[in-house]
């Protein structure tokens, strides 16, 4: 009797939990599998990175690294590699700085204040999306060529700065707007200026973001491969250098170096993730 | 310094900027494409198109985006579905599916170049499983399709992220009474998808769509990874044109078809996907 109450009982919600559960089950299946589809490239560059040179070219593989650190050793000792990764490391820094340093002031101006030809800039900003913009790397090239700033970091930063400078407007302009304006007003009627309640009250409340929106531009520059290409030549960036060398370098030379652009990628991405979608929000309109 | 001055001194940076290496550099573009000795002239482009490559790259560029963009919108329309219905552990799994997003083209390139070499992993698993005898040429040029298939593959990995966070940040925004509401009417979850989801999602599904499209007609480090120089594509000849054969004015040209069809994408888009006046969130 027990028995059969018990069999009984659970009997109609058990159809539609047993619906339930398989669509969970296929549920989490998809979610394995989408997460296995972006992580298992990236472990298996990690493979090659840390097999021996031979291992890399070598057939049949196991798709388990050896843990050698041959092709990481022949790719830091190769020729013009150390100097590539410190330029790169320059030109994102150079512009991560510039374009806070640009963008900011722009996107407070854009969150506080009414003003004719506010819309104009607006519109400049967003035009800068339907443009293929490291194509601008080619008539700059002559420019600087022109000024002397061909083939330097700075040059290429100034360049990477325009790709940059549009995301930092935006978000910044996102930020300021997240903070209230009553907040500086107390700050004036309190005695500050406008300058003074800037620093004391906005700077330390924006702070983060604005680190996050740098860490961005950074990852822009880190990553650009095109107008890398086309303004350096001795002084050359790591994708640019990568790029140049594909075509007759050895396979351990590419895994590694493609592994050298990721690392610090996956990195920054990480330190920006709580922002990616405030970012995206924003940038949406 | 009054508040009539100070916005515009904040702007002028920027704006000085974006004129000196935005505005200055696209019309130098236009003036080499169209002038030669200071006159008018469509010889660069008659050059640029009486090449045998032209075409070919010309179509290669366009057939790669037409299959990329609408199946990364249709993965991460999936992916962002995913995420939604996620409670535990959504951050980490948001993490791991915007992974690509910070990575370069060219790291995406080399990362599937491992898997699709000649000795790599997809080789060394058709053997490992008995399916062929020895490892297959992929990335030659007698097989050109498959370099296609490679740098699709290529591109719906690492770039599919960006649909996914547009689109995500996009749901955010749809209010959870309109899926109440549905449900209430007798909407299961895929009408609910159809007749909620997808028209509340159309500013982002625009948006999204529109920066993909350039982004692809840009395609170039995936594809010199891959396939070298077997197969064409625009920006790649653009490359070209300005160092190997050192011809500014074609490759201005070639900058301009980009430009051209990077333009003409944006407006079909703004158009096909408006959204009905009055018919904001």
């Amino acid at each position: 009797m027990t028995a059969a109450v018990a069999t009984a009982a659970p009997d109609k919600p058990r159809a539609v939990s047993d619906i339930g559960r398989a669509g969970k089950f296929l549920f989490w299946i998809s979610v394995v599998l989408l997460c296995a589809w972006v992580l298992v490239p990236i472990y298996l560059l990690a493979v090659n990175t840390l097999s021996s040179p031979a291992e890399v070219t070598a057939f049949p593989k196991t798709g388990v690294p050896s843990f050698d650190m041959g092709s990481i050793q022949f790719f830091l000792s190769f020729q013009g590699v150390l100097k590539a990764l410190w330029n790169s490391v320059l030109v994102a820094v150079l512009t991560m700085a510039l374009s806070i340093a640009i963008g900011a002031p722009a996107g407070y101006a854009l969150s506080r204040f009414e003003f004719p030809g506010k819309a104009t800039f607006r519109l400049l900003v967003l035009m800068t999306r339907a443009f293929p913009l490291p194509l601008l790397a080619l008539p700059i090239a002559v420019m600087f060529i022109r000024i002397g700033l061909d083939d330097t970091p700075v040059g290429l930063a100034l360049v990477h700065t325009t790709l940059a400078i549009p995301f930092s407007v935006l978000i910044t302009f996102s930020i300021f707007s997240g903070i209230p304006l009553e907040l500086e007003e107390a700050a004036w009627t309190l005695g500050c200026n406008r300058l003074q309640a800037f620093q004391k009250v906005v700077l330390p409340l924006v702070l983060p973001g604005i680190t996050a929106s740098a860490i961005f531009a950074f990852t822009i520059s880190w990553n650009e491969v095109f107008a890398a290409s086309v303004l350096t030549v001795q002084n050359r960036t790591l994708t640019a250098f990568l790029l140049q060398s594909l075509s007759v370098s050895p396979l351990h030379l590419r895994f590694a170096g493609g592994a050298a652009l990721v690392v610090p990628a996956l990195i920054f991405i990480f330190a920006v993730r709580k922002y990616m979608f405030a970012m995206w929000g924003i940038a949406n309109r | 310094m009054n508040s009539k001055t100070l916005p515009y001194l904040l702007l002028a940076p920027a704006t000085i900027f974006l004129a000196v290496f935005f505005v200055w550099p696209f019309l130098q573009i236009a003036w080499l494409a169209f002038t030669t000795g200071g006159g008018f002239t469509l010889q660069h482009f008659q050059t640029m198109a009486g090449n045998w490559k032209f075409w070919p790259t010309f179509w290669n560029t366009i057939i790669l985006a037409a299959i990329v963009v609408p199946l990364q919108l249709i993965m991460a329309l999936a992916m962002a579905q995913v995420v939604a219905k996620l409670q535990a552990g959504r951050n980490t799994i948001l993490y791991i599916f915007t992974i690509p997003l910070g990575l370069s083209d060219l790291a995406a390139g080399i990362i599937w170049l491992a898997i699709f070499e000649q000795s790599g992993f997809l080789n060394s698993m058709l053997v490992g499983l008995g399916i062929i005898d020895r490892p297959i040429l992929f990335l030659g040029y007698q097989n050109l399709w498959l370099i296609f298939v490679a740098v699709i593959l290529a591109e719906l990995w690492r770039a599919t992220a960006i649909v996914m966070v547009i689109l995500v940040s996009g749901m955010g925004l749809i209010p959870r009474e309109y899926y109440e509401a549905a449900e209430v009417f007798g909407a299961g979850p895929w009408k609910r998808f159809v007749k909620v989801t997808l028209p509340m999602l159309r500013p982002s599904i625009q948006t999204a769509l529109i920066l993909r499209t350039i982004a692809a007609f840009e395609v170039f480090a995936v594809v010199v990874a891959l396939g070298g120089t077997t197969l064409p594509v625009l920006m790649g000849e653009t490359f070209n044109w300005q160092f190997t054969l050192q011809d500014r004015n074609v490759a201005a040209a070639y900058a301009l078809v980009i430009l051209a069809i990077s333009i003409a994408a944006t407006l079909v888009f703004l158009r096909v996907l408006r959204t009905p006046k009055g018919a904001t969130i």
